[in-house]
């Protein structure tokens, strides 16, 4: 008694929850750029329906209440300070000195000592499609962690695989936004990955606009254009990866954005923006009747 | 997080009338048998406990859980504005026996799982950015560290008070997001004097006190964000309506706070119900925020307005301080309210203006005072009697001296006051220099806690308690060096340095005027929360700024350029050497012209040798 032709689209992609991991790894105030960068996917995310406790979000540093910014509690994605992407209901769960490179990897592999709180543990199974995104100061082969330490791609591929093999994702899309971000994905080799950098080795990411008043760049051009992409996706949107790989051409960006589908099962054409941004929830529909317990029963007699 | 339907007074309604409709058809059973069975359901339903256990019979009424917000608002001296808002939760539910709680109601699930999981008796938890300026601006009604601060004491049924302390922290790191994971044994002390239990309860047992600070810790939205969805109402409606993080963060000072304990239910006191305050303090400078007038509203430094207040409380009010208009020169009040109520807070009395927000008629016109002619007040502020400085001396990076200045500003009178000072153990004191003069002279304390520091294990904790006399300032010195840490043990900023947690100076000042000390539930919150045992004197606490001070820094490129020197000196060196010794020469001929080159050729093809 299903309706098996309507019900059959709906698990066409297999995945039943969502999860995103957007993490800035730069400290200083001259970084503001990077947490204008993680802060906008953030935004987009939890527009698009992913709530805060689907959400592992990791700043370096505090840009907003920073002594250094002309509007405290505020962070600006373009000089007309019509965005603020920091917003009122903001959530971070690793912020400061937390964001290092054993705190992520752990995140990631769920290796944390117990007594961590469920906002800071990524509880995916395998059945979650996962956004990984990451933004800071990288080079080839690496990305910096707060001036001090660097994860370097071996460790990210190896980090990934030990998550396919424990099953903690369904289907993966990385995002990086440094320079030369392509070779963060060069050495991925677990199934189900999908990746997109703003730049390709040897090449460096460019920032977008400084304004006057803050005294910063505020956002880079990637990701500022990931943003205006991301602005008219709506929860029921059926824009597919295709339109993704589109943004930000050589034009606009300067650099040249990649991206790596090969380990990917499913063609891209047929994967939703929503799938990985957003929080579709699934309803399965049943014409079974369930009996229910006995002293209900007995109500239902009287 | 919260749990919104139990919120939502319409359901809570709903739920109450289907209960009372089948109690009501459970009356009338048609054999004794099934009429009893149904009955005992019927009990378990609406007490809401496990008959495994052995309580009291549940209380016929389950709606018991009362909810107060005020705000109190006080144009300062300095021409500055202070902000004081207080939320009140009384949860009826007692811990001590061992009860376990599955209901909430208005009282946040989140922290009543924490209180009962890890044997909470008290918590109080700070989050402050800035540092309140005692002598501009007077005494806070809560005083707070800059950083957070978290002090917590323990049930006396916990038995590995170190291993629940660290897992609290954690916890409360989650739910605050604040990174309150780095609170470990190198930064929590136990005081022995200082931090007395503010609730009820005859607590001596320093054993279950915990203490820390963690002064570099930022408050921003994230923090404000959940501390927002604590309260029954959110901030959806009442007072908390006006907590806007743009407006509430462009401000000198800020710092919202959480403090649970258990109160008395009534002045027999038979039985303790726990409270849960709320607090959110802030200093509004209306000149560098663009006020070129000395008018202030409500509007203007919150950028809301209100619209009602929350339906869950059982009352909400907004108390102007017009002590220093008296006769109406200074400002005017618009609207104007007639309640007026008097209330000794810090051992002033002062004059408060109340409006009631659950009363109607407050509505309709947005509330804002204005100035009629801007002058400095008459009179001066009351002197704080009690105010405290600290600050490093010395120069280099070797040692130095950590200074602390207590001064008395009553005119006859001394009082004792604690001194606590938690200082890091990568700054090792020399206690025998420790020096404590006032007016010149030696001033030897009465009582003196010493724990010493271990490296990398636990800070050095000094408790005095110091005779203060009248009119003076009284000076505590104490000696340092600098320890030179491991370089993995530096964080990715070291230059910007390392910070010292405030001192922290407890006192009970001596008054002129008489305080309450009587519990009764009409008395406003902000005049509430100390514990008053005397009529004579009041309570006070001030923190001193948190130090930062420099540590010998390693020059972190070092490695690198060291590599990349012995490398080259390896490379030349080695290589020349090695050049020299192997290298061999050898003649070469030039190399010969086309003809000849040409005949090579053809000779090597007729197999005759070159030329």
């Amino acid at each position: 008694h299903r309706n098996l032709n309507g019900a059959g689209q709906f698990f066409s992609s297999g995945h039943t929850n969502n999860w995103a991991v957007l993490v800035c790894t730069s400290r200083f105030w001259f970084n503001y750029r990077h947490v204008a960068n993680t802060l906008s996917v953030y935004r987009s995310v939890k527009r698009l329906g992913i709530p805060d406790s689907h959400i592992v979000l990791m700043l370096a540093d505090d840009m907003a209440c920073n002594h250094r910014n002309p509007k405290p509690a505020t962070v600006f994605s373009h000089k007309n300070m019509e965005l603020n992407v920091y917003g009122d209901d903001v959530e971070v769960d690793y912020r400061g000195y937390e964001v290092t490179v054993e705190n992520f990897l752990r995140v990631l592999t769920g290796r944390l000592p117990p007594s961590t709180p469920r906002s800071k543990r990524l509880l995916s199974d395998d059945r979650s499609n996962i956004l990984i995104y990451l933004t800071g100061h990288g080079g080839n082969g690496f990305l910096k962690f707060q001036d001090s330490e660097e994860i370097s791609n071996v460790e990210l591929a190896d980090a990934f695989e030990q998550m396919w093999q424990k099953r903690r994702y369904n289907e993966l899309l990385f995002i990086i936004d440094t320079c030369q971000g392509a070779s963060m994905y060069e050495r991925f080799y677990s199934p189900n990955l999908m990746a997109l950098a703003s730049s390709q080795v040897g090449e460096d990411s460019l920032s977008h606009q400084p304004d006057l008043a803050i005294g910063v760049h505020l956002m880079d051009r990637y990701t500022f254009y990931l943003l205006e992409f991301l602005e008219d996706i709506h929860p029921a949107s059926k824009t597919n990866m295709n339109d993704l790989f589109k943004v930000c051409p050589k034009s606009q960006c300067v650099s040249t954005p990649g991206h790596r589908t090969d380990l990917f099962l499913r063609d891209p054409g047929s994967v939703l923006i929503t799938d990985f941004f957003g929080s579709v929830r699934k309803i399965e529909i049943t014409m079974e009747t369930i009996n229910l317990t006995d002293p209900i029963k007995q109500m239902e007699e009287k | 997080m919260a749990s919104y339907w139990n919120r939502n007074p319409i359901r809570v309604f709903v739920f109450l009338i289907l209960t009372v409709f089948v109690v009501v058809r459970s009356n009338i059973p048609s054999t004794p048998g099934e009429g009893a069975e149904e009955r005992r359901w019927e009990a378990s339903q609406v007490g809401d406990v496990d008959p495994g256990m052995s309580v009291a019979p549940p209380h016929p009424h389950t709606n018991t859980d009362s909810f107060q917000e005020e705000l109190v608002v006080r144009p300062l001296h300095s021409g500055d504005i202070y902000a004081s808002f207080q939320f009140r939760t009384v949860w009826e539910a007692d811990f001590s026996r061992g009860n376990k709680v599955s209901h909430y109601q208005l009282f946040p699930k989140s922290l009543g799982q924490v209180i009962s999981k890890f044997s909470v008796r008290e918590l109080h938890i700070s989050f402050t950015q800035g540092y309140w300026r005692t002598m501009q601006w007077g005494q806070p009604f809560l005083p707070s560290p800059p950083g957070a601060e978290l002090w917590v004491w323990f049930q006396d049924s916990v038995t590995d008070v170190d291993g629940t302390w660290k897992e609290l922290t954690n916890v409360l790191s989650g739910i605050f997001c604040a990174s309150l994971n780095f609170i470990d044994s190198t930064n929590t002390v136990q005081p022995s004097a200082a931090f007395k239990p503010l609730g009820v309860g005859n607590v001596t047992d320093h054993r279950f006190l915990r203490y820390a600070t963690l002064p570099r810790e930022i408050v921003c939205t994230e923090n404000l964000t959940p501390w927002k969805k604590l309260l029954p109402c959110g901030s959806k409606a009442g007072l908390a309506v006006l907590l806007k993080s743009e407006k509430l963060f462009h401000s000198s000072f800020h710092s919202q706070a959480v403090h649970i304990r258990p109160i008395c239910q009534d002045q027999r006191c038979k039985s303790t119900s726990l409270e849960l305050r709320q607090t959110l303090n802030a200093v509004f400078d209306l000149h560098t925020s663009g006020q070129a007038k000395r008018e202030w509203s409500l509007f203007k430094m919150f950028s809301r307005t209100l619209t009602e207040a929350c339906p869950l409380a059982s009352s909400s009010k907004i108390y102007i301080d017009i002590t220093d208009n008296s006769q109406g020169e200074q400002f005017e009040l618009s609207p104007a309210s007639s309640l007026l109520s008097q209330a000794v807070v810090l051992g002033d009395r002062r004059t408060f203006s109340v409006y009631d927000l659950t009363d109607q008629a407050t509505f309709g016109s947005t509330l804002s005072p204005f100035d009629k002619k801007w002058q400095y007040p008459i009179g001066d502020m009351l002197r704080p009697l009690l105010h405290a400085e600290r600050y490093v001396a010395g120069y280099g990076l070797q040692t130095g001296e950590i200074h602390t200045v207590m001064y008395n500003h009553h005119p006859y009178r001394s009082f004792p006051v604690l001194l606590l000072d938690s200082v890091p153990w990568y700054l090792r004191l020399y206690i025998h220099t420790l020096t404590v003069t006032s007016k010149g002279k030696e001033n030897k304390p009465s009582y003196i806690h010493y724990q010493p520091s271990k490296d990398r294990l636990r800070p050095h904790l000094l408790e005095m308690l110091v005779q203060l006399p009248p009119n003076s300032a009284t000076e505590v010195t104490v000696e340092f060096e600098r320890a030179l840490l491991k370089w993995t043990e530096y964080t990715p900023d070291p230059n910007h340095g390392f910070y010292v947690g405030s001192s922290v100076i407890s006192s009970l000042v001596p008054s002129t005027v008489a305080t309450n000390t009587s519990i009764t539930q009409e008395q406003p919150l902000f005049s509430s929360f100390f514990p008053c045992k005397e009529e004579l004197s009041y309570f006070v606490r001030v923190y001193t700024e948190p130090l930062l001070v420099n540590l010998p820094t390693p020059d972190f490129s070092m490695p690198y350029n060291v590599i990349c020197l012995t490398c080259t000196v390896v490379a030349v060196g080695y290589g020349s050497l090695y050049n020299l010794l192997t290298r061999s020469f050898q003649i070469e001929e030039p190399s010969p012209g086309l003809a000849k080159r040409i005949a090579n050729v053809i000779r090597r093809m007729r197999g005759v040798p070159p030329l």
